[in-house]
């Protein structure tokens, strides 16, 4: 092993080492049940895909449980399982990673799941062909929600020319072309130990565990993953606008601002605004989207919701490696047209805009985060999903220095930060449900700084 | 009367005079503390010419009490970061949240004021009203939605309390008014209707202690249950399309009329199921519908077994080229494993899955509150964690045969396909 650093923490120490061969290796130690969650980061997301390649890396990931040359496909079912685990995977633009989380004395078995299939995948050309279908039928699943549909075109408007635009998914011409040769190269150009970060959380002895990461992975050659896509995305001159128009029951609203990466200064101000105006959500995206967040006092809860104008609003800020979106989402109530609710969402963020928030808004949002970054620690699984995603798009120190951050933020910078909700930066997505045969669907994008309310639909 | 288990999860359980259940648990893992009050007031319990009034009310009765408005409500509770979600399902209601530790006295009084004296302002209900209304025209454009609730009523009949909607129509919604709501309020919210569990960074007597002071003053009968009668199995095949054609895929609902939680072959079943449909990525039907033949990215049964037989359902999501296909395979894998019985080798590793996930399932405060509310519901006993084990592992495998001959009779199913799907079902 080349070096070795530790944190304190509340709870036990941050061991972190870096094998020879480049991998990261994080192990945390918490004894409060029999469990140990491991999870295996590669930086790799939707936003390293060339035009014509979109969707490869998820497809590589859904390929990368299909047998190894030491785990032969059809040893694979139940392989966690028989130790009463789960195990999973996940891909987003910065980064793809896979999960074991089991009782502790299947460490050694998740490492060596882990090591096979950083190295050894088999991509047997019928498995590639079969799982074009389900990843098909992934994204048509996808596509039977409105809003899901609408979240993909008002992205690919917010971005003229970074990858960021593309869905995670990929375009359905792509999955449709992609060959087993594709999947291969990406697979073994990304997944190398000095692109990989490895965490291990729960009732385990540090120094045993990086004796059997050492034994597992320490084989493993490094490699080139070449220059990467990389692009800033210029400065939008102009609001832009994009209605989808198709058969349904319910409109949506959407409406897009660019806003700061992780590591860059007005990120934190933003995640308190956004708590102000749609309630804290937390910053796991494993863990803290399946409770809802405490909304019904938030301005915008309280201009659109208790208005009657909208059944529910949402606000999505996520930690990611380079600047992405802040997405406010809102779903209009029966009889609504669309115009009254995007006037009025637009007339709160302008408010907030001009005016700032209050003290005791600041001090709720703060409390609210507080009490969400504990809600989402209580998992070894979540624990480890932090210090690994940390890891991969910014620094997993940053995991410890949440509370103080955020406990930092002044109003003046969440004044600051409200001007990240400028109308020239925004991008406003409707979905425009009709009714079966009355209407053509389509997409119509209009790239406008005339009428805000007027805009062209299809 | 209190008692406590002497092993395991070995959480307090104490009768309160007035009949309130209240269960707590200590855990220390997080400075935080998880609160579920759960009421026999699910829709189960809706009048039979007011379907949807226990949804409506579940979604109108954390907004405002007779001590707070709603906007003071809203602001007590989420100046401590808290969210508290109420959720109607069939049997019952729930009330859940979580809260930092230091907050736990004066969120569980919130909570308290919010199951007791709940104002059910016009205002409120107006708002909520139109939530509902837009809740229903958006299950009215899921397939998902659309298939799931097609099979409920296709298996019990429309107006079988286990075939109603939850949230009732858009005519029900708009017709209800304040006083049905009290009514309900009144005979469902109700301390022998209740049972509170309480997890977390937290002394038990002292989490039971304070919720007796809260609750014990609380006088509540409730009205008489509904009868629920028990639906047989059809004696032939149905099928039928819901079509929505604009939609990039079809989701298939395919029911068989199962068990009771009570049937001595309940465990017997519950592995059954997971062979089926849930072991690893969709058991014997993510096997050959998504691995070998590459057609769904989803498919899983699930066996609702409840106070009465309840169906095993069998969920896919294909698109409306595949439905035939898809059916034919889902037909194939249920009359496999009636005919041949599962092997030994299944059977040992979901007994080995089921009993060894218990540590997961049993790793944070709501997934320990969510158990314990399960196992008061079903009066399975403070000592069950430590039972369950046992149970399952005094399944034989020819128990498990027996209990897919006896559920998995596709000549008996129930099938409604929503989507995009314009072809015949047999």
């Amino acid at each position: 092993m080349a070096s070795r650093r530790s944190s304190p923490t509340e709870a036990s120490p941050v061991h972190e080492a870096l094998l020879d061969n480049g991998l990261r290796v994080l192990v945390q130690q918490v004894r409060t049940v029999p469990l140990a969650s491991v999870w295996c980061w590669y930086r790799v997301g939707s936003k390293d895909e060339a035009p014509g390649s979109t969707g490869v890396s998820h497809w590589v990931e859904h390929m990368n449980f299909k047998g190894t040359t030491g785990i032969p496909r059809d040893k694979i079912k139940g392989i966690i399982e028989k130790y009463g685990g789960y195990w999973n995977g996940y891909t987003w633009i910065d980064q793809t990673a896979y999960t074991e989380t089991a009782t502790r004395d299947a460490l050694d078995q998740m490492l060596f799941i882990e090591s096979e299939r950083m190295t050894s995948c088999l991509y047997d050309p019928a498995d590639c062909e079969s799982e074009r279908t389900v990843i098909v039928s992934e994204l048509q699943g996808g596509e039977n929600d409105p809003e899901q549909l609408l979240d993909r075109e008002v992205t690919a408007t917010a971005f003229r020319a970074h990858p960021y635009r593309h869905p995670t998914i990929g375009w359905l011409p792509d999955l449709e072309r992609l060959s087993r040769s594709d999947l291969y190269a990406h697979y073994r150009k990304y997944y190398v130990p000095n692109n990989a970060t490895l965490v291990v959380v729960g009732d385990v002895d540090v120094s045993d565990t990086l004796g059997r990461v050492a034994h597992h992975f320490a084989a493993a050659q490094p490699g080139e993953t070449g220059s990467r896509l990389r692009t800033q995305e210029p400065a939008q001159l102009g609001e832009r606008r994009v209605t989808v128009s198709r058969e349904g029951t319910t409109a949506y609203l959407k409406v897009a601002f660019h806003a700061p990466a992780i590591g860059a200064p007005g990120f934190f101000a933003l995640l308190v605004l956004d708590a102000v105006l749609t309630g804290a959500k937390g910053l796991n995206l494993w863990a803290s989207f399946r409770t809802p967040p405490p909304q019904r006092s938030a301005r915008l809860y309280r201009a659109l919701v208790d208005t009657g104008l909208a059944s529910a609003v949402s606000g999505a800020l996520m930690p990611t490696e380079e600047p992405f979106l802040y997405i406010l989402s809102a779903t209009a109530t029966d009889g609504t047209r669309l115009a009254s609710l995007e006037e009025a969402m637009l007339v709160e963020i302008e408010r907030v805009r001009s005016r700032g928030i209050e003290p005791g808004e600041l001090e709720k949002a703060i409390n609210q985060l507080r009490a969400r970054l504990v809600f989402e620690s209580d998992s070894v699984s979540g624990i480890a999903h932090q210090l690994g995603h940390f890891a991969t798009i910014a620094d997993w120190q940053l995991y410890h220095s949440l509370h103080e951050r955020i406990a930092r933020v002044t109003i003046d910078q969440v004044g600051a930060a409200a001007l990240w909700l400028t109308p020239a930066a925004r991008t406003i997505g409707w979905f425009e449900p009709h009714a079966p045969g009355a209407g053509v669907d389509g997409v119509t994008q209009h790239s406008a700084a005339t009428d805000p309310t007027s805009p062209i639909s299809g | 009367m209190k008692t406590r288990a002497s092993a395991g999860l070995a959480p307090v359980r104490r009768t309160l005079r007035t009949g309130a259940v209240v269960i707590a648990k200590e855990s220390h893992a997080t400075p935080a503390v998880t609160i579920h009050a759960s009421f026999a007031a699910g829709s189960v319990f809706d009048p039979s010419d007011q379907e949807g009034l226990a949804y409506f009310v579940s979604r109108t009765v954390d907004r405002g009490s007779v001590n707070r408005t709603a906007d003071a409500l809203a602001d007590e509770l989420e100046r401590r970061g808290v969210s508290l979600s109420v959720s109607c399902g069939r049997h019952t209601t729930s009330a859940v949240c979580s809260c930092l530790v230091e907050d736990f006295e004066a969120v569980l009084a919130l909570v308290a004021d919010v199951v007791m004296q709940p104002l059910f302002s016009g205002a409120e209900i107006a708002t909520r009203r139109g939530e509902i209304v837009t809740l229903i025209r958006q299950d009215q454009d899921s397939p998902a939605a659309m298939a799931t609730q097609g099979l409920s009523a296709a298996m019990f009949g429309s107006s079988h309390p286990y075939g109603r909607r939850l949230r009732g129509t858009v005519e029900n919604v708009e017709g209800t008014q304040r006083p049905a709501m009290l009514a309900f309020h009144r005979a469902r919210y109700c301390p022998s209707t209740m049972s509170l569990v309480i997890v977390g960074d937290i002394e038990a007597s002292h989490a039971i202690d304070t919720a007796c002071v809260l609750f014990e003053d609380w006088q509540q009968e409730p009205a008489a249950p509904p009868s629920l009668p028990i639906v047989a199995p059809p004696n032939g095949r149905r099928a039928s399309i819901i079509p929505m054609p604009d939609k990039a895929q079809a989701d298939i609902a395919y029911g068989l009329m199962a068990i009771a939680r009570s049937d001595p072959s309940y465990y017997a079943h519950w592995l059954m199921n997971n062979i089926l449909g849930q072991y690893a990525l969709g058991g014997r039907l993510g096997d050959s519908i998504r691995e070998s033949q590459g057609m769904a990215y989803y498919v899983f049964s699930s066996l609702d077994a409840s106070i009465i037989p309840g169906p095993l359902v069998i969920r896919a999501g294909v698109a409306g080229r595949n439905v035939a296909r898809a059916l034919a395979s889902i037909d194939a894998e249920l009359s496999k494993l009636a005919g041949e019985g599962p092997t030994d080798l299944e059977v040992t590793e979901s007994k080995q899955y089921l009993i060894g996930s218990m540590p997961i399932n049993l790793e944070t405060n709501i997934g320990i509150a969510t158990f314990l509310q399960t196992v008061e519901f079903f009066g399975l006993g403070l000592d069950y964690d430590t039972r369950l084990p046992g149970l399952l592992k005094a399944v034989t495998r020819d128990e498990v045969h027996q209990a897919a001959v006896r559920t998995l009779d596709t000549s008996r199913a129930t099938v409604v396909v929503a989507g995009p799907y314009t072809g015949s079902l047999s």
